[in-house]
């Protein structure tokens, strides 16, 4: 793109002195192209419509736009076969099926946020975030009662789990990295294995040996379980990344007599830091949207307990769990907007991690170099998607969740 | 200064006598490196055969030859790099004023300290400042100084980088020119005060320009330390070396010295018909 500019550039500016000439542009997208891509999307939906409402007595959502996608991309082609020749075709054709690929990933996403927004939103108010659920009934007004006691429960055992796995799994992909031998790749194995262990199980693993013993339901214990998911999430991730560090800074290092440790503390681990943020937030949105583990090991609460040590705690993906499992449409309402309150805290926590770290990485990085995949758009996607993706974990897919339901009034509760 | 040098390790450096009668800026005598029957092998291949060479104080050595005979080989050898590498074994011996750098009582880390090494593709730190680069071996090795930025300036005048860089101390090392970014590196090299300097075809990537200045550099530091520099460039090696040392490895031979010499022997009248058709750029 940049180069494009430069070319306009360039062109205008021997416009205004020199003599005309021409730049030849082969790949560009004229607006003609424009009016011939709509042209086509029309008549593409056009045929189908015909061909699948009034011919045949077919139906369906989902088949009238799998061949209107299939019809477009055989008229596209065939139209600029006409136009422009073969190779402009099919030069244009495979753009198209890069550029709805490209859409395919993107709905999901785009569609879950505004999902939890447009369900969520109507219900949600300060005191969400002010108040609990102490001495809310299933007779009080629904705009009575918030979801602090999860948000403190939240933050704590997600915090406790950061506290007890990042640093574990730094030091492993350290290990895994910069030591090697022959340990390394059974390391390795175990923790892909662990990546690809059931959430429930953790939680099973920690109800087994620490809630059954002694400790009963506590915030700590569903922390346990957190750290034990995210602990191969930012192993893997932080492993990429020091992969990514130049082997010459190494060297460098180790030419100037430093001791391989001050090698990783000093030299590589600085190199990696932006990757090593990334892949920190990514396990922290992991395990902040969990929620079979935290069934077997927090228990739930209606009440505020910040003790995350002793007796059961609530947490937001639990509430939104318990939420919509409720036969009620306005407690069903209300799970949306807790996963509403959820999407906020991650993302809020986010931002400031993002902002805190770039300040930070400023400092450092005054210069006009980036680290590997350092652009900061690249970065807040990232983010974005991490935090569309900790909601949808949070509502653990409940076996009624595709069921019909009445639209929900929130004018009109049907509680009171 | 010999505060480098912790009591108990087995001494590299020469007397402090000597360093106080010689009173050199950089304030370490420079070593003399004597290597004996070198042999490498990578994984089990050898790729360098009972290499002999003496690398005189002060002075500068220039390793040539034609490529992949075993050059940075020798040059990772001689500070202890070389066994770094996954798979990479050697014999003989590498000596720094008498003492064996590979005897069981050294430690690689203080070899290194002592040996410094600049890379043939410029390697600064990414993520520190110009200034932490400089002092960067500083730092790693905890060595006291009175002055860091006395010491920092020193160095990157010698690296002749200072009055390019004084008012941008704080600029990230990696936003500099790529002859720059070698200056920087020589500068980070120096300032741990090594008693050797080993270069690695460290004009390879630069302009002609910077090439120029970084051969002064290396005249003028040689004044202070011994240099053993790897280069392609013959002329280059013409202009700054007090002596030369021709490798070569034939027909999948292991790389060996062919002939060592004074550079002006080396260029005019050597003793091998190889070497002369080499420095004359007739093969390799
Ligand atoms: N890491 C390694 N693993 C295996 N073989 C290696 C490795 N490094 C070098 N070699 C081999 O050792 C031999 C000597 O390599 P070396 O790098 O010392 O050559 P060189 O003289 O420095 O060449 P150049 O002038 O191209 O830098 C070569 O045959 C090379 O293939
Ligand atoms: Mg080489």
């Amino acid at each position: 793109m940049k180069k494009k500019r430069r070319a306009e550039d360039t062109k205008n500016s021997e416009q205004a002195s020199g003599p005309q000439r021409r730049i030849v542009k082969t790949r560009d997208f004229k607006p003609i192209d424009v009016g011939l891509l709509t042209v086509t999307v029309v008549a593409a939906y056009s045929i189908v419509w015909i061909v699948f409402n009034q011919l045949t007595l077919l139906s369906g959502e989902p088949g009238l736009v799998i061949c209107t996608v299939g019809v477009f991309l055989a008229l596209y082609w065939f139209v600029n076969l006409q136009i422009y020749g073969r190779h402009m075709a099919v030069d244009r054709l495979l753009g198209g099926l890069v550029t709805l690929g490209a859409l395919c990933m993107m709905l999901p996403l785009v569609l879950l946020v505004y999902y939890v927004f447009a369900k969520g939103l109507p219900l949600l108010s300060l005191n969400r975030f002010t108040e609990t659920q102490a001495g809310v009934g299933p007779l009080s007004p629904i705009s009575k009662g918030g979801f602090l006691h999860a948000i403190v429960g939240t933050l704590e055992q997600v915090a406790l789990a950061a506290v007890m796995g990042i640093p574990i799994a730094i030091l492993t992909a350290v290990f895994l990295n910069e030591i090697g031998g022959r340990i390394a790749s059974s390391v390795r194995t175990v923790v892909t294995a662990m990546s690809g262990t059931p959430a429930i199980l953790a939680g099973v693993f920690i109800y087994s040996i620490w809630v059954l013993t002694v400790h009963d339901y506590s915030g700590f214990a569903a922390s346990l379980a957190l750290a034990i998911l995210l602990l191969p999430t930012v192993t893997r991730g932080t492993e990429e990344v020091l992969r990514i560090v130049h082997n010459d800074l190494r060297e460098a290092s180790m030419a100037l007599g430093a001791p391989d440790w001050r090698t990783v503390w000093s030299v590589v681990l600085p190199t990696a830091r932006s990757g090593l943020v990334t892949s920190i937030l990514l396990g922290i949105a992991v395990s902040i949207g969990e929620t079979a583990p935290l069934i077997m090991t927090v228990f739930g609460a209606q009440v505020m307990n910040a003790n995350p040590f002793k007796n059961p705690q609530a947490a937001l993906p639990l509430v939104v769990f318990q939420q919509i499992k409720l036969p009620s449409q306005s407690a069903v309402a209300l799970g949306f907007t807790c996963s509403l309150v959820l999407f906020i805290i991650v993302f809020t926590l986010f931002v400031l991690a993002r902002v805190l770290g770039s300040n930070w990485l400023q400092k450092a990085f005054r210069g006009r170099t980036k680290g590997p995949g350092e652009s900061s758009n690249e970065a807040i996607v990232e983010d974005l998607m991490a935090v569309a993706l900790a909601p949808a974990m949070s509502m653990g897919l409940p076996s009624d969740y595709e069921k019909p339901r009445d639209e929900y009034d929130p004018d009109e509760d049907t509680r009171t | 200064m010999t505060s480098i040098d912790s009591t108990q390790e087995p001494r590299l450096v020469a007397s402090s006598a000597k360093v106080q009668s010689n009173a050199v800026s950089l304030g370490v005598e420079a070593g003399e490196l004597v290597a004996k029957g070198v042999c490498a092998w990578f994984s089990g291949r050898l790729v360098l055969a009972d290499v002999d060479l003496e690398m005189e104080r002060k002075k500068v050595t220039a390793l040539i030859g034609p490529s992949g005979c075993g050059k940075s080989t020798f040059l990772r050898i001689l500070n202890r790099m070389h066994e770094t590498i996954n798979g990479a074994e050697l014999a003989g011996s590498v000596e720094l004023n008498g003492e064996d750098i590979y005897s069981p009582q050294q430690r690689a880390t203080t070899v290194r300290r002592h040996i410094g090494m600049v890379f043939q593709r410029p390697n600064p730190f990414p993520a520190m400042t110009i200034e932490q680069n400089v002092l960067s071996g500083i730092r790693f090795n905890r060595i006291k100084t009175a002055s860091k930025d006395d010491l920092m300036e020193e160095c990157l005048s010698k690296a002749g980088l200072w009055t390019e860089v004084k008012d941008r101390l704080s600029n990230l090392g990696g936003a500099l020119s790529g002859g720059q970014q070698q200056r920087l590196c020589i500068a980070r090299a120096l300032a741990v005060r090594p008693s050797v300097l080993l270069m690695d075809e460290p004009c390879s990537a630069l302009d002609p320009a910077s090439t120029l200045r970084i051969e002064q550099t290396i005249s003028e530091i040689s004044e202070e330390v011994t240099v053993v520099i790897v280069t392609h460039n013959m002329q280059q090696a013409n202009r700054v070396s007090h002596s030369c040392a021709f490798f070569l490895s034939e027909n999948g031979q292991p790389g060996h010295i062919v002939e060592v010499g004074k550079t002006e022997k080396m260029f005019s009248n050597p003793e091998d018909p190889r070497t002369l058709d080499y420095v004359n750029g007739r093969f390799g």
